[in-house]
């Protein structure tokens, strides 16, 4: 059993920060629901509040690291430039995907899309961590910002999800492979 | 930073809504200029290799990185202007919430063709 760095590179990026703040989202969005209505339908306390403030924190340090691990560690590989004359793209997740009519379309719409829209997530979630740490129940007063607070968080939440799917999707037509083998296990014939 | 987590609500604002606004405004902005880069990004070819901050990134390296100063020092900026204020917070909502939706839609390839 093995897995080569690049790709573990990449499950790192996806299915660790990315995955892991995408689980992380119906969790966030019920306890913001419920910490952001009125006082008398659910009574906070200053123990979850402060669970939620440091859930928060931890759901814009996992965007923050899906992008910036996405953007300069996984990406460069994805893109990287083929040799004049290499007829095996494997190694070239990009080229492989522009090289066929059925599969252009993961690259030109799939990626170019995922690359930017991903980013979206985490200014939205930043924001949301920082006007609940700063505001706390005090939001239930805020109408305005509370209703800012929660379609933020809902787009934070449709931008990772699009990044995410898109991001598994172009990985099962083109993998990032290559860099160093890793050596998992020895599994013998059982 | 307030400590008022788990307070009882009074339906009096303790906290002036000037921060929360400079927030969700400098979010908003932030996000839309990140999408209106990606777009003059793509489209000038003479602009590539000026936003290709980190080569093997290319042009997004130099498109989030403007993007994100962008954001933070447009946050700064109205943090400072409006942390005590209290400040007409519908107007605020409708022009983050327009510019998120546009940058949305920006960065959605078929809709960046289109320009």
């Amino acid at each position: 059993m093995q897995i080569s760095s690049h790709g573990l590179w990449a499950m790192i990026h996806g299915l660790g920060f990315g995955g892991l703040y995408l689980l992380a989202f119906s969790g966030a969005l019920l306890e913001l629901y419920r910490f952001t209505t009125p006082a008398d339908a659910y009574p906070g306390s200053p123990g979850r509040a402060r669970f939620l403030k440091v859930y928060l924190i931890l759901m814009a340090v996992l965007a923050w690291l899906a992008v910036l691990t996405g953007a300069y560690i996984v990406y460069p590989w994805y893109r990287a430039a083929a040799p004049p004359g290499t007829i095996d793209l494997s190694l070239y997740p990009q080229r492989l995907l522009m090289a066929s009519p059925i599969t252009i379309g993961w690259h030109s719409l799939g990626m170019e899309w995922k690359e930017h829209v991903a980013w979206l997530a985490p200014i939205s979630i930043t924001m949301v961590a920082f006007v609940f740490i700063r505001y706390g129940s005090d939001l239930r007063n805020h109408r305005q910002l509370r209703r800012a607070v929660l379609g933020f968080a809902w787009v934070a939440f449709l931008a990772a999800g699009v990044a995410g799917f898109l991001g598994a999707m172009i990985d099962k037509q083109a993998p990032v492979k290559g860099g160093r083998t890793i050596q998992l296990s020895s599994g013998g014939e059982r | 930073m307030n400590t008022n987590g788990g307070a009882a609500s009074t339906g009096t604002p303790a906290i002036p809504n000037g921060s929360g606004a400079a927030a969700i405004l400098a979010a908003g902005m932030g996000a839309f200029a990140l999408a209106v880069l990606a777009v003059v990004g793509d489209k000038c070819a003479q602009l590539k290799p000026i936003l290709s901050f980190y080569r093997p990134t290319g042009p997004l390296s130099g498109v989030t990185t403007v993007a994100i100063v962008l954001w933070l020092v447009t946050w700064a900026f109205l943090e400072l202007r409006w942390r005590s204020n209290t400040v007409a917070m519908a107007r605020v909502n409708a022009i983050a919430f327009v510019l998120l939706v546009l940058s949305l839609l920006l960065t959605f390839p078929p809709i960046a063709d289109l320009l």
